[in-house]
């Protein structure tokens, strides 16, 4: 019984997120329009660190900004990886 | 008959289950933290990686930095007329952007300037995380300090809409005469470049020219820019794998707890089925629904508090970990989002290992002589 609520509850969340995929599609248009006018390059998630603000954009030594032997100390550091450039040379 | 069968097998399992009820409570709630846990993980990565690529696809075709020994330079505008001479490139426009720390709030914020805005000197349009940090409205003064230690009041024309925060939270957009004021910028040099293309196949080499006719420049093309919200948010780096490494720790040890063997009641109870006339098939098949009944729970349970927590409460466990040190961080709804292949692999990698697990040790005990089980 349990197990057919649960179910028909995940079907639910389905239906909910195709709807409202649908109806935030203006949200989405407004926010791709202002990247557009802009010309921003990177989400607003992290504004701790510049590289952790525009992870697009930060240069290849950020790990070692301040000195050669300082080490990554900002926690977004920790959650968001390099770029996969840092590790295959050419990759895009 | 069959179905008969099944739906009294599966009354059993039930009643039994219900007997050892605290054992099994303890179990389906452990299990179903193990599957929010990986869900959230997944649910949220997801949406964010889906939503970058959404929001990110008009984002700048190329943009030229200067590097100068492993930071970055101003650009100076004789470097967009050596762009400009490449053929296939449309358009070629210097950027100016630049970092602000407000000591009022020790946040940082992020200060553009853009064209289209058309703001006149003394005008600026914030983001809605900066008003908030500094409760700020439209039309109120907002004083920045310059390069040289002189404080500039602007007043505040514009706060951008709350739903576009994702992308413009820390934003401070102003006229050109004003950031080179703030920042101490000389005419002629700008942050770095953006360049249209006119054919999109052609960005590659277009990039490789400016390099070769301009090597101190590291050109960034949009589809590195979409590359690397799918890399950052990558479920193998970062915290995402070591929540995944506790989180399938947890579950091996519940799933070898139960595979090592069965408790002497679960013996006896198999002891005496079999004394009573039920075959090893049954047993198994009454085993085989203990453990669907138990990890389907269980993932439902997990895959819709997963589902609560990510798109209904914005991720509101995960937010003191993603804000860090950041003092303005932005308040965004995800756009919900379930890909049925992540389910999929969430269910194989939970609930058929699991159910197998039950039936290993069940099969062994089903197959002794009950008499032997039912006095171990």
């Amino acid at each position: 019984m349990y197990v057919a609520a649960g179910s028909l509850v995940l079907c639910a969340a389905f239906f909910h997120a195709a709807y409202q995929g649908a109806a935030r599609n203006a949200e989405l248009e407004t926010q791709a329009a202002l990247v557009r006018d802009l010309e921003l390059t990177d989400l607003c998630l992290f504004t701790e660190a510049r590289y952790a603000r525009h992870p697009s954009q930060a240069d290849l030594h950020s790990a070692f900004q301040d000195h050669p032997l300082s080490m990554e100390h900002f926690p977004a550091g920790s959650l968001i990886q390099p770029q996969r450039m840092m590790f295959v040379p050419g990759a895009p | 008959m069959w179905v008969q069968k099944q739906r009294n097998i599966i009354d059993f399992t039930i009643s039994s289950l219900n007997r050892r009820k605290g054992k099994n409570t303890a179990l389906v709630l452990v299990y179903t933290l193990v599957v929010f846990l990986l869900a959230s993980v997944m649910f949220f990565t997801q949406a964010l990686k889906r939503e970058a690529s959404r929001v990110l696809r008009d984002a700048p075709e190329l943009v030229v930095q200067r590097m100068s020994a492993g930071r970055h330079e101003l650009v100076p505008k004789k470097y967009l007329a050596v762009v400009e001479t490449i053929k296939g490139v449309s358009s070629v426009r210097g950027r100016l952007w630049g970092y602000y720390y407000d000591p009022v709030v020790g946040a940082n914020y992020t200060i553009i300037v853009s064209e289209e805005a058309g703001h006149a000197p003394g005008d600026i349009t914030v983001g809605s995380g900066v008003a908030r940090a500094r409760a700020a409205a439209s039309s109120d003064i907002f004083v920045l300090r310059t390069y040289d230690g002189a404080t500039i009041p602007f007043q505040i024309k514009n706060i951008l809409p709350s739903d576009s925060e994702l992308v413009s939270s820390d934003l401070i957009i102003m006229s050109e005469p004003d950031y080179r004021r703030v920042f101490g910028t000389a005419a002629g040099y700008f942050t770095d470049i953006t360049l249209k293309v006119r054919n999109a196949k052609e960005v590659g080499t277009v990039a490789s020219k400016i390099v070769s006719l301009l090597p101190d420049t590291r050109p960034i093309t949009r589809r590195e820019i979409l590359r690397t919200y799918d890399s950052v948010f990558d479920w193998r780096g970062g915290l995402v794998v070591v929540i995944l490494t506790g989180a399938v720790l947890a579950f091996i040890i519940v799933a070898w707890d139960k595979a090592s063997g069965l408790s002497s009641d679960e013996k006896k109870e198999i002891g005496i089925l079999k004394a009573v006339g039920w075959e090893t098939s049954d047993v198994l098949l009454m085993k085989f629904w203990e453990g669907t009944v138990i990890s389907l729970c269980s993932f439902l349970t997990g895959i819709l508090l997963a589902y609560v927590h990510v798109f209904f409460t914005s991720a509101a466990l995960f937010a003191p970990v993603l804000k860090g040190w950041s003092v303005l961080y932005p308040e965004f709804r995800l756009v919900p989002f379930l890909d049925p292949y992540q389910l999929a692999t969430l269910f194989f990698l939970s609930v058929v290992p699991y159910t197998v697990a039950t039936i290993v040790p069940s099969w062994h005990a089903a197959t002794i002589d009950p008499d032997s089980v039912m006095r171990s």
